[in-house]
């Protein structure tokens, strides 16, 4: 994927550049509003990783404003220390995909970038949802795996369905918290932790091969063996 | 000082006038009060807010004797005259209708008898002819100033041996004939001096009556004010422990006094919250991030292996991880108690957001042998937050986890109480000790109990911070054992209306 920084601190940049790079994306790097503007707009990015406060007379949001103001439809993630509630809602109203607060762990970062670019894609209906051997039809509700209907939950379904909506990519558990609960705060037990693996219960005890596996310091994935 | 300017300015006054101002003699009158009111000018006393005062109650104290005094002169003075020309309308319409009966000797006869039988001393009759020849009545002469008829004269007249004013008025008979009424109003005419002279002492009286008045409600407003002032000064140059005095009167001042003291007491209180959280921000941080800065500098040193540096690495990424945490609760707290998050409030059913933390955390409970029970009816309509509720009985339900023994189940209740609702959570914990139970919401502070416990210390304090955000309030409870929690908010119809109403942070905690 090709992705834009843009990021005013050399440390912070340096590290996120590095680090897309290393999860296999084409990054470039704009150190200022007005470059990164000018990149943002003669330039096809996948995505845009987006500081709130950038000097050279354009900040994060009147960049933003100015690109969808072209109707320029590219994801942008907003990365900011900036992180009040009314900070995030007016750079989600601005027209920004996903906010997320300094300091940050480049796990969550590289996740929800990744999650972005496939919100973007992902434009016309899908009926039915497969990860290997398990299928889910999002018309009846129902989940099979080897051909084998699984019961689950309402809960357990929309976690089911938003994992394997975002099959081959990690989702970490504030993603999670977020895209299934709906919930905005930081709980400090596992709560998480607790709903995936009775999940597993349900869908991967039983069969010989897992699909969920839990990636170490950053969340969860969602992968049949032979894709990845 | 006051005098020394008071001197500089009359100095300053006495200079000879500039060219071009009209030259004027020194020591006339208008030019001494003019110095007069330029020195007022120049003294803080005309910016005085007591001298106002005075000086209004003075002018309004003036204007109400001068209304009396009106009203005084108008009802003697005023009657007297009234009554005097009523006597003597009475008497010509008499005297008219005897020479109406009699013609002119009837009337001679009338007007000798009622001087001789001397119904009222001073009345004044004359008759006279044509050429104004007197004919009868007790007047010499016919006085000249009389011409016209139907009008009133107030003159002096020789009556008899002596000199006497009199109020007279002339009446034309048919016949060439002139009737001359009129009454000796000498005494009335002393009587008016006599209460010019009481009205003129006792508009001097007044002046100097309410000039004192003046004067004494000036100081008496120094005064009172002086003490405020004084404490107000101490105040801004830092000194805290000053309060304004009450003189126990329970006037006015006294209680502006009150609330003076009441606000202070309440900066107070706040200065030292804010030096107790800067006090527990620099301990419960300082002490993590010497932590993790130790880890770091003792793995420069001392690692053996990429393996142990990179564990050492990881530890102390965790570490900044818990600081930044704390560091993020502390900014939400903040920020709720600020009151900027109640743009987001909303009508929202409780009971579904009770419902759904039941579940995120029952999961969680069942894995360590506990129990969530949900006791609640549906619905429960509310106007509010709902991120913050939701965290709000997150951090409630959290607490309940972590110190409620296995087997036991955990409480979460909600319900109407009138137009309110409440919500319970209820474990079976260890308790707080009730001299914890005011202190346990304050940022950072932890019971014995919670000492070995993981956790910042910061939940209860943002569960209070989103319960007044919403006007309510937060009860702990002993639970015999354990902690019942109670959020006690108003329900939908009235939290909306109270909350455009009332300044939420300005609750307190019950007691």
């Amino acid at each position: 994927m090709r992705i834009l920084l843009v990021e005013d601190d050399r440390d912070v940049a340096g590290f996120v550049v590095k680090g897309l790079r290393e999860a296999n994306h084409v990054v470039e790097h704009a150190a200022n509003g007005r470059d990164g503007l000018f990149m943002a707009a003669s330039e096809q990015f996948d995505a845009i990783i987006l500081d709130r406060m950038l000097p050279g007379g354009v900040d994060g949001l009147r960049l933003l404003e100015t690109l969808r103001a072209q109707e320029n439809t590219v994801p942008v993630l907003f990365l900011s220390a900036l992180g009040q509630v009314d900070d995030r809602v007016k750079g989600l109203k601005a027209g920004g995909d996903d906010y997320l607060t300094k300091p940050f762990a480049f796990a969550e970062l590289l996740a929800r970038v990744e999650a972005l670019t496939r919100r973007g894609k992902a434009d016309s209906p899908v009926t039915r949802l497969a990860v290997g051997d398990l299928e889910m039809d999002l018309l009846s509700r129902s989940v099979k795996r080897a051909g084998q209907k699984i019961d689950l939950q309402p809960r357990e379904y929309r976690l089911l369905e938003y994992l394997m909506r975002h099959a081959g990519q990690v989702v970490t558990r504030t993603m999670l918290l977020e895209g299934v609960w709906d919930y905005h705060f930081d709980p400090q037990t596992n709560v998480i932790d607790v709903h995936v693996s009775r999940l597993r219960q349900k869908v991967d005890k039983p069969f010989p091969k897992p699909l969920l596996h839990t990636v170490r310091n950053a969340g969860y994935i969602m992968r049949a063996d032979n894709e990845g | 000082m006051d005098a020394a300017r008071f001197k500089l300015s009359a100095i300053r006054l006495r200079r000879p006038p500039r060219a071009g101002t009209v030259a004027r003699v020194p020591h006339c009158p208008g030019d001494r009060r003019r110095a007069f009111f330029a020195r007022l000018r120049g003294s803080p006393l005309l910016r005085s807010a007591g001298l106002r005062f005075a000086a209004l109650y003075a002018i309004i104290f003036g204007l109400s004797a001068v209304a009396l005094a009106i009203f005084l002169w108008w009802a003697t003075a005023g009657l007297l005259n009234r009554q005097v020309e009523a006597a003597i309308n009475a008497d010509a319409q008499g005297l008219g209708e005897r020479y109406q009966e009699g013609g002119v000797p009837a009337l001679i006869l009338t007007i000798q008898d009622r001087l001789s039988q001397n119904v009222d001393e001073n009345a004044i009759y004359l008759l006279a002819d044509n050429d104004l020849h007197p004919i009868a009545g007790n007047l010499a002469i016919w006085p000249k100033e009389v011409s016209g008829s139907d009008s009133w004269f107030e003159l002096t007249v020789q009556r008899g041996d002596r000199q006497a004013l009199a109020r007279l008025r002339r009446y034309d008979l048919p016949g060439g004939f002139h009737l001359l009424i009129g009454r000796d109003v000498g005494s009335r005419a002393k009587l008016r001096s006599l209460l010019t002279a009481g009205l003129l002492w006792a508009v001097l009286v007044m002046v100097v009556l309410g000039s004192a008045g003046a004067i004494a409600i000036q100081s008496l407003f120094r005064r009172s004010l002086a003490d405020v002032s004084a404490t107000a000064n101490a105040i801004s140059r830092g000194d805290l422990s000053n309060r304004v005095r009450i003189s126990g009167r329970g006037d006015e001042f006294d209680r502006l006094a009150e609330t003076i003291n009441d606000m202070l007491d309440r900066i107070a209180r706040l200065m030292d919250g804010v030096r107790q959280v800067s006090n527990a921000i620099a301990h419960d941080l300082r002490t993590p991030i010497t932590r993790a800065r130790a880890r770091l500098e003792d793995a420069a040193l001392h690692a053996r292996d990429a393996g142990d540096l990179h564990a050492a690495v990881e530890r102390a990424t965790s570490d900044l991880d818990g600081i930044v945490s704390v560091f993020q609760g502390l900014l939400r707290i903040a920020e709720i108690e600020a009151g900027a998050r109640r743009s987001a409030f909303a009508s929202l059913d409780l009971y579904a957001l009770l419902a759904d933390m039941h579940e995120l955390y029952g999961a969680a409970a069942e894995e360590q042998g506990q129990q969530i029970d949900l006791l609640a009816q549906p619905p429960l309509p509310m106007f509010g937050d709902r991120d913050l509720l939701q965290q709000a009985v997150a951090n409630l339900l959290e607490n309940a986890l972590k110190f409620s023994p296995p087997g036991k189940p955990i409480l979460l209740g909600a319900g109407r109480l009138g137009d309110r609702i409440e919500i319970v959570v209820a474990d079976s914990g260890p308790g707080i000790p009730p001299e914890d139970r005011m202190r346990v919401t304050e940022r950072f502070y932890r019971g014995e109990s919670a000492r070995s416990t993981p956790g910042s210390g910061l939940g209860l304090s943002l569960v209070q911070a989103v319960v007044q955000l919403h006007n309510g309030t937060l009860r702990l409870e002993d639970n015999h054992p354990g902690v019942r929690a109670v959020l006690s908010l108003p329900a939908e119809f009235s939290a909306s209306r109270r909350l455009a109403k009332t300044d939420l942070r300005m609750q307190a905690l019950p007691r």
